[in-house]
């Protein structure tokens, strides 16, 4: 595998097939195991560098790099050196100088991933920057909808996504659309005009502005997290507009075919996006699976990347 | 005094010849006897041009001297084939008053290798509130006829209005950044393909042709002057040449970056490719050549923008919007319009020193080569390719967008009122004015 992961475009069909594949084979070696650890990593030494607030995807990613038995530094944005104004440039440095193997960042700007990954000589997993992209998401969103709908094994043709919120400001699309494509589904994007970027007709996906219209057809719908803040930017006029023509509530949920399956990549804002009864749904909703399945698909990667040095047991 | 002699050179790419210059004048043009007393260029069938003027530049002095003084920026322009220089206001403290610009004017001619002419700002503090005082920049030594809030727009049509009525009585003119603020904010690349794909804000192409086609309007209906300072969309293009058809008194300059570079650069994330108006599309690109070419954008200008190494080598987000430009602004002109055959050697010089002299209204410069005229000149071999390294540019910054690439045309010498300031590549030691 490339030395990186900041893109989902970074990954082929087969290298993505590989990472999915991985994920499922390491959390097989794990399950039914008393003490959860595997040895690849033992020894390498895997930093988080988060500059934004995020338990979720931090602690994901903790998880996962502990389990194959690397050591872990956290280095958080608050109390450290960064929140006295050290540059991205420095702490890069400064990590290559400790010996980190692989740096896994997140941060608030565009591109901060590609950045870093010209300052150090280990491995950068991008865990979302800025408004860009956030391929570890994709890639357990994609082993999500397998595992439902493929069993577990292959890629995603022929699947229907419908991708439904704020695109214009969502890494969690952009690397979803490119990952899913890669994988062979196909993917519509539904938003009000607004909140879907210039150049959508060049993305390989559909794009409409009615929620309704998709919904019978669609075997996932990946609900997108919007902030009521954007009101403010004009984007919407009241978080009440946007829930009533965009949310995914009961009424729209029923009419989904049998099988469909709904996503959010959380954090949820409930009422707005989507419906309580519809992200506590126990047949549709993926929401808490996501998560697990966060840790699982960040094991596979942190473990391709590094190229573990030791066999996985079985 | 001794003089220089200029030998076998060609007059805006025409018949070799030999230039006599004396007392800061061109004195003697054809065939040339040098006395062993005189400096003697040989330019080896090289390019003569009226020295270059620049309308746009940014020498960061007073306030930002980490990234650029008066002197360095003046020795890049020396060394870029430059003999005048118009320097932007958006310094700490903003040259919006006569103190200011008479500092950064006496500045210049201190160092005495380019000529240094102060653009003072709009409004107070650039702030887009009030107008500055305008009359008394034009009265001071500086004589400020330019002026512009350059870095920001002058975006409240009322006080545009105004500004573009009060100059009147100086025979000033207004240069406009033309950015409709409402439609940037949050803006990081040219509104496009690449912005949507790379999660970066958007700058639409509609924010400057807004503002330029309400400007152009309000010039038409007051009767003043108007600059557009680097024009970047086709849309902008069209606009012009609509406002020239009517006959208002506007003109345009495009820097050498917009005539050369795509927002696909914008790939890298690497923020030496971030500038303001961005980087735009490849039909951009061809819109604004044919617009220099045939005259409906009258001059190119280089806005030289230094930034510290710790503004650029950041994230794209934080990084302080500029390319450096004097030093290869020639080069690229050359590469972009010369040699595809978009302008000749007249046409060159009409856009980089004639017309930009004519806006800017210095009576020593962009003049004919001809007898008896202000030896302001610059000497170019087109034939010589030259690799551009940031660490061997004489400025204090770095912040090229071409390092590594290789360019056609070396300066071979400038000259300012007779006195060479470059030769070879390297600057003499200037005389005080």
């Amino acid at each position: 595998m490339n030395r990186h992961l900041l893109s989902a475009a970074d990954l082929g069909r087969e290298e993505a097939l590989r990472i999915l594949d991985t994920a499922e084979h390491l959390d097989r070696a794990l399950s039914g195991r008393e003490v959860k650890k595997l040895p690849p990593l033992r020894g390498r030494t895997v930093v988080n560098l988060f500059y934004e607030d995020s338990t979720r995807t931090r602690t994901s990613f903790e998880l996962a790099a502990k389990r194959l038995s690397a050591d872990v530094v956290n280095f958080a944005a608050k109390g450290s050196s960064v929140s006295k104004g050290e540059s991205l440039k420095d702490t890069a440095l400064t990590l290559e100088a400790m010996g980190a193997d692989a740096v896994v960042i997140r941060h608030s700007y565009s591109g901060a991933a590609h950045r870093l990954a010209t300052w150090v000589q280990g491995s950068v997993v991008n865990a979302g920057d800025g408004t860009h992209e956030h391929p570890t998401q994709a890639l357990l969103d994609a082993f999500t909808i397998r595992r439902r709908l493929r069993g577990a094994t292959g890629d995603l043709d022929g699947l229907r996504v419908a991708i439904v919120g704020d695109v214009l400001h969502s890494r969690v699309a952009r690397s979803n659309v490119l990952l899913l494509t890669t994988l062979g589904a196909r993917v519509t994007l539904v938003a009000p005009p607004t909140l879907v970027p210039r150049g959508v007709e060049s993305w390989p996906v559909g794009c409409v502005f009615d929620l309704d219209s998709v919904l019978a057809d669609s075997d996932v719908v990946m609900m997108l997290r919007v902030q009521r803040e954007r009101m403010a930017g004009g984007f919407f006029p009241s978080a009440r507009e946007y829930s009533r023509r965009y949310g995914l509530d009961a009424r729209r949920m029923a009419m989904l075919g049998d099988a469909a399956i709904v996503m959010h990549p959380g954090p949820m804002n409930r009422g707005m996006e989507i419906a309580a009864e519809v992200a506590d749904d126990p047949k549709r909703s993926t929401i808490v699976e996501q998560v697990t399945n966060g840790v699982s698909v960040r094991m596979a990667v942190l473990y391709l990347l590094l190229g573990g040095a030791e066999q996985l047991g079985d | 005094m001794n003089s220089l002699v200029l030998r076998n050179v060609r007059p805006y790419g025409e018949a070799k010849l030999d230039v006599r210059v004396e007392n800061g004048v061109i004195a003697e043009l054809g065939s040339v006897q040098p006395t062993a007393l005189d400096d003697v260029i040989d330019g080896q069938g090289a390019v003569l041009l009226p020295g270059l003027v620049d309308l746009h530049t940014h020498l960061r002095e007073p306030g930002r001297e980490d990234a650029e003084t008066v002197e360095t920026g003046s020795a890049a322009a020396a060394l870029g084939g430059y003999t005048a220089v118009f320097a932007m206001p958006n310094t700490e403290p903003c040259a919006d008053t006569a103190g200011v610009v008479e500092q950064v004017w006496r500045l210049g001619r201190q160092t005495g290798l380019v000529d240094v002419q102060p653009i003072g700002a709009v409004t107070a503090g650039r702030a887009g509130a009030q107008l500055a005082e305008l009359g008394a920049m034009a009265d001071s030594p500086a004589r400020v006829r330019m002026f512009s809030d350059d870095g920001s727009c002058v975006s409240d049509s009322a006080l545009m209005r105004r500004a573009l009525e009060y100059v009147r009585a100086f025979d000033g003119v207004i240069a406009q950044h033309a950015e409709d603020p409402r439609l940037t904010v949050g803006a990081q690349m040219n509104e496009g393909v690449v912005s949507g794909r790379l999660g970066l804000g958007g700058w639409p192409a509609a924010a400057e042709e807004a503002i330029l086609a309400r400007d152009v309007l309000l010039t038409g209906h007051v009767g003043s002057r108007l600059h557009v300072c680097h024009v970047s969309t086709a849309g902008s293009v069209e606009l012009l040449r609509w406002a020239k058809d009517k006959g208002w008194a506007v003109t345009a300059e495009v820097t050498p970056h917009h005539l050369s570079l795509t927002d696909e650069l914008a790939e890298s994330y690497d923020p030496v490719f971030k500038v303001n108006p961005p980087l735009r599309t490849a039909d951009d690109v061809a819109a604004l050549r044919t617009g220099l070419a045939d005259g409906t954008i009258d001059c190119v200008a280089t806005d030289h923008a230094p930034h510290a190494i710790e503004d650029k080598e950041t994230e794209w987000g934080a990084a302080l919007p500029g390319m450096l430009g004097l030093q290869t602004a020639l080069a690229i002109v050359i590469k972009t319009m010369v040699e595809p055959g978009l302008l000749d050697w007249r046409g060159l010089a009409d856009r980089m020193s004639v017309a930009p002299a004519r806006i800017g209204a210095l009576a020593e410069h962009g003049r004919p080569i001809a007898i008896g005229e202000p030896a302001n000149l610059v000497v170019v071999d087109p034939a010589i390719r030259w690799t551009v390294s940031p660490a061997a540019l004489v400025s204090k910054s770095r912040n090229t967008p071409y390092a590594g690439r290789t360019l056609p045309g070396r300066i071979v010498a400038t000259v300012l009122r007779g006195r060479l300031t470059s030769r070879d590549g390297a600057l003499l030691e200037a005389l005080p004015a």
